[in-house]
């Protein structure tokens, strides 16, 4: 099965590449641009018997290794 | 009549005369994976084609030469039993297309071709050339050069010492990354790639294959145009932690004499690492690609064998000891894959899953590319050029003083060394920014100090002498830290060198690094070629970049350029001339770049370096710094700055029209500004009227000022804080608080 | 006494680390591989900087699996001395024997320069031959610097004097501009609530050699080879 990890900053974890962004898309002439927050996008495949069992795997894989939960959260999107 | 179109020899940029060469070698057509090796080792980036002819006139032996030009990287005797391993090398395509990716692999290329041959790296240095800063675009260039420079040199471990950056209109299109690598072994422990032993297994080590920088080596090989946009998939990905996997797998597994061989997979990959393995041993190598550790589907065999994809080595074990060596692969985490052994006929054969899809002498790809004699003439516009056109209106002295220290060419780099772990593994003698790179090696008293220096301006307006100025300047940079030169490396970096005037420009380098070189003594035991650096048809400046490679026997004699903190004479070592052609005060002034460089006397200069280095060892000089870009005010200022004083100074006014501009901007070759210690002023200059080399005393360090005076006239008073204002803002506020 | 040096791949100041104590101070010193689980009878443990496992994911978090890391826990539960440097306080912080996580330096560029460091408390492993106030000229060479915990952790922190290492500038004060890299409250360097275990982002090895610039650093492995000599019935050979 496939599984998408989306893994962000917590919210009130500064993050000075997100804000890097915001200003070079603002100087790009994209003033309607509110706010941006970069993170990081994972593709896991693992064997699984059900769209459960997948989530509970990979679920338990982002809490130990993809995230730290110091200053990141996570969501999972079982594909297939 | 040939089974390939007129098309596909041009993709493959092989013309047809030497497609008629290859049909002779094979005696018959090649196939299209053949067509493929020869494309690439053909290639000029390989093959050195249009330069072989002028680089073998290079002097590059001597008594501590170990290894010259023709292995991975140089080797001299450092003593104790020790050798330098050094070369000097250039990724100036890869980083207009892909700035970061582009700096970062040639980073990676460099410290390959130093722990290839048993050698651990210690030190980095670099070389960059950019268009003007006021261009977005540029901007964008250089802040991704340097970030990937910092983030493979900083990753891998291996400290950034030292370099230079200049600027020009030309490299707008072409920028130029040049990166150098210094490292240590025994001299006993050199390991070279020359494959032997009919039988030896031939294993590849590292990365898997992708297809990534597949026909980079033509890509290094061809002018820019619009369409470079689309050659973006041909620059590679670094991992600097899979290199240091390598690094260290390869230095563990070269202790023991269980490896014939061991070459890095650059320029070409598999086809030239093998073509050149078995080529200089004489012998043959067999693979079969299907046993290539492969991270894309249905790669074919031409792919295989031209994939530039990084952090490869290719090894010969000896037969029997494989065992040991998979062991330490494993330690490492490395996947080796066996693919195949040396052979006794000189052939470089290619299988696929058994079936030969290539065989071609290796001997025919490394060694017999055609060696072209290409035309060179000396262009017309050069005559003009030379001439000096009447002095435009002359600012006064302190404001073109301040407004050199803050020309991005001149001010402060910390903005980009600053980004460069400059003290990894805790050698480094000289901060960043405060002169030549010098590093200690440990377990002995001694010192390396290595410098790289290149002046596109001067060798614009006469290459020969341009080219010969640089030498002296690295020479020179090298001695001024205590060091006594001892080899070169060159990265020779010019345009198209099928027009004759760049080829001109070329050959007169050469020539003039060869005459220089011999004049002091200095062997080149390897380098670079770079050609082919324009876009649509307008060429970098001619821009030759010289490492220089000094020994310092005792470090604790090291020296750096910034005025210790105690009141002492200042000395000026050589003497002043009216020399403004291509200098720094011309091109920021007034915007040219026009007449004759300044003149070398070569034995002058041999004189000034010999007193530099016993000055050094013998504690009579505390500081010492060359006089380059921008003359001596800059130079005086770069000594005051970090020293936390200034100085007063009064200089004998040169024959000039304006002596007071020549005194304090010309840039007269052959000179230094020296601190001399207490007590030993008399010494210092004693020796220096015995070598011939003109000193004087032209004043004191200390107080809060710098200022200068020419023949007992004012000629510049300006605090400290000022200048260092000016000079620390020169090229950072391109940065900072700019998005691009 | 003895000093374990723990090599990750990847690791690149393990040298560093093992020259400042076995050259410079004088103690036995040796190398251990992540893939090991015996200290060797080390008396301290030394996780050094560098970038294991190519900083990919996150600087130290995939380290912090490595086989050794439950030696140098339970090495840590029982007292035993273990300082974290640069790469080495982020696999710390990644394994939770120390609080709170580590960002990108504000400035997002990797920065090498001298920084002045206060040492704020002196009743840890590694600064027990320190004076309170003192401050200390010492390297930092790092792109992720930026020490992050919440308020409730950070106020924790300061109420047990477990923040160790602060960012000053010359006049001795944690002001921002002092800061080289954004870290919450200039915060430098912290320990443990058993203060044997010490996290910090400068490189003290790097400044043990005044011919390298500063031999500030020497007194922070001083400081360990005097807490073991204090608890005796420690032989600290030679």
């Amino acid at each position: 099965m496939k599984a998408r990890v989306f893994v962000t900053l917590k919210p009130s974890v500064f993050d000075p590449q997100g804000r890097t962004i915001v200003e070079a898309l603002h100087s790009l002439g994209y003033g309607g641009v509110g706010d941006v927050r970069q993170g990081k996008y994972f593709e896991v495949e693992v064997d699984a018997a059900s769209a459960d069992e997948a989530r509970r795997l990979v679920g338990e894989i982002a809490d130990k290794v993809l995230a730290n939960p110091v200053i990141e959260s996570y969501q999972i999107e079982i594909v297939s | 009549m040939s089974t390939f179109d007129a098309a596909t020899l041009e993709r493959h940029g092989l013309k047809d005369d030497e497609y008629a060469r290859i049909v002779e070698i094979l005696g018959r057509e090649p196939t299209l994976t053949e067509l493929g090796l020869f494309s690439v080792m053909w290639s000029e980036h390989c093959s050195y084609k249009s330069s072989r002819v002028h680089l073998k006139t290079l002097p590059t032996t001597g008594p501590r030469v170990l290894e010259g030009p023709g292995e991975n990287a140089g080797a001299v005797d450092i003593g104790d039993g020790m050798a330098a391993v050094f070369k000097i090398e250039s990724h100036n395509h890869p980083s207009f297309i892909e700035p970061y990716q582009g700096a970062a692999t040639g980073v990676g290329g460099i410290i390959r071709d130093i722990f290839t041959m048993g050698a651990r790296p210690v030190a980095l240095m670099n070389s960059l050339r950019f268009g003007p800063l006021d261009e977005p675009n540029n901007r964008r260039i250089l802040s991704g050069v340097v970030a990937g420079i910092g983030g493979y040199g900083n990753s891998i471990g291996i400290a950034t010492v030292g370099g230079e950056v200049m600027f020009d209109e030309t490299y707008s299109g072409n920028p130029l990354v040049n990166v150098f690598c210094l490292g240590l072994v025994k001299a006993d422990g050199i390991v070279r790639a020359k494959a032997s032993g009919v039988g030896n297994p031939v294993y590849y080590l590292g990365a898997k294959t992708g297809r990534d920088g597949i026909h980079g080596a033509t890509m290094a090989s061809a002018e820019f145009d619009e369409a470079s946009a689309e050659k973006r998939p041909a620059v590679q990905v670094g991992d600097p932690f899979m290199e240091k996997l390598l690094l260290e797998a390869c230095l563990e597994l070269m202790k023991s004499d269980a490896v014939v061989a061991v070459q890095d997979m650059g320029a070409a990959g598999l086809t030239c690492s093998t073509a050149e393995c078995g080529a200089r041993g004489g012998v043959g190598i067999e693979i079969d690609v299907s046993l290539v550790p492969v991270r894309e589907t249905g790669m074919t065999p031409y792919e295989i064998m031209l994939s530039e994809s990084q952090e490869r080595m290719l090894l010969v074990v000896k037969k029997g000891r494989e065992a040991e060596v998979e062991r330490i692969f494993e330690k490492w985490d490395l996947h080796a894959a066996k693919i195949g052994e040396v052979t006794g006929d000189g052939l470089l054969r290619v299988k696929n899953q058994g079936e030969v899809v290539a065989e071609v002498p290796a001997s025919a790809l490394a060694d017999d590319a055609p060696v072209y004699h290409r035309p060179f003439a000396e262009p017309a516009s050069q005559a003009e050029l030379r001439t000096m056109p009447a002095p435009g209106a002359a600012p006064a002295p302190r404001d073109a003083f301040l407004q050199l220290l803050s020309s991005p060419g001149i001010a402060s780099k910390q903005w980009i060394y600053r980004q460069y772990d400059s003290m990894v593994r805790t050698n480094t003698l000289v901060p960043a920014g405060a002169g030549a790179g010098v590093v200690r090696v440990k377990g002995t008293s001694r010192a390396l100090a290595t410098s790289v220096d290149g002046n596109g301006r001067y060798c614009l307006l006469d290459p020969y002498v341009g080219a010969q100025l640089a030498v002296a300047e690295a020479a020179r940079n090298v001695a001024c830290a205590g060091g006594q030169p001892i080899g070169v490396t060159n990265c020779l970096n010019f345009g198209n060198p099928e027009r004759p005037e760049i080829m001109w420009q070329f050959a007169e380098a050469v020539r003039g690094i060869g005459d220089a070189c011999r004049a002091l003594d200095l062997p080149v035991t390897g380098g670079n070629v770079s050609l082919y650096n324009e876009t649509d048809g307008k060429a970098v400046l001619p821009t030759p970049v010289i490492g220089v490679l000094g020994v310092i026997d005792d470090a604790s004699r090291v020296q750096s350029r910034v005025f210790p903190g105690e009141e002492l004479d200042i000395v000026l070592l050589g003497s002043t001339k009216d020399e403004f052609g291509g200098s720094e005060y011309q091109k920021t002034l007034h915007g040219i770049i026009r007449g004759v460089p300044p003149a070398l006397d070569l034995d002058r200069e041999r004189a000034l370096q010999s007193l530099l280095v016993e000055a050094a060892s013998k504690g009579w000089t505390r500081s010492a710094h060359d006089c380059a870009d921008g003359g001596f005010a800059v130079t005086l200022a770069e000594c005051c700055f970090g020293s936390g004083g200034g100085a007063t100074v009064d200089l004998a006014a040169p024959e000039a029209g304006d002596p007071v501009a020549a005194a304090l901007f010309s840039e007269t070759a052959s000179r230094a500004v020296v601190t001399a210690a207490t007590g030993q002023i008399d010494t210092l200059l004693e020796r220096a009227k015995a070598l011939n080399v003109p000193a004087a005393v032209i004043g004191r360090t200390g107080g809060a000022r710098i200022v200068i005076r020419v023949a007992g006239r004012e000629a510049i008073d300006c605090s400290v804080a000022e200048a260092e204002a000016a000079w620390s803002q020169g090229l950072k506020r391109y940065f900072e608080g700019k998005v691009a | 006494m003895k000093f374990a040096v723990v090599v990750f791949p990847g690791s690149n100041c393990d040298h560093d680390a093992y020259h400042a104590v076995k050259h410079v101070l004088g103690h036995d010193a040796s190398f251990v591989w992540h893939k090991d689980t015996s200290l060797g009878g080390a008396d301290a443990v030394i996780l050094p900087g560098g970038f294991a496992h190519g900083d990919y994911l996150r600087t130290g978090a995939i380290a912090r699996y490595s086989p050794i890391m439950a030696t140098v826990r339970s090495f840590a539960d029982g007292g035993g001395p273990v300082l974290g440097v640069c790469n080495g306080f982020q696999i710390l912080l990644e394994a939770g024997l120390l609080p709170g996580a580590m960002l990108r330096n504000r400035g997002l560029k990797f920065i090498c320069e001298d920084v002045r460091i206060r040492v704020e408390e002196t009743d840890t492993a590694f600064t027990a031959a320190c004076a309170k106030g003192q401050t200390l000229r010492i390297p930092i060479n790092h792109g992720e610097g930026n020490y992050f915990a919440s308020d409730d952790v950070l106020d924790a922190l300061e109420r047990e004097r477990r923040v160790i290492f602060r960012y000053v500038d010359a006049a001795g004060q944690p002001t921002p501009e002092a800061n080289p890299n954004g870290a919450s409250r200039n915060i430098a360097g912290i320990c443990n609530e058993g203060r044997n275990v010490v996290g910090m982002m400068p490189h003290p090895e790097r400044a043990c050699e005044g011919v390298l610039g500063s031999a500030d650093g020497l007194v922070l492995f001083e400081s360990v080879v005097k807490t073991l000599a204090d608890r005796g019935g420690m032989a600290v050979s030679r």
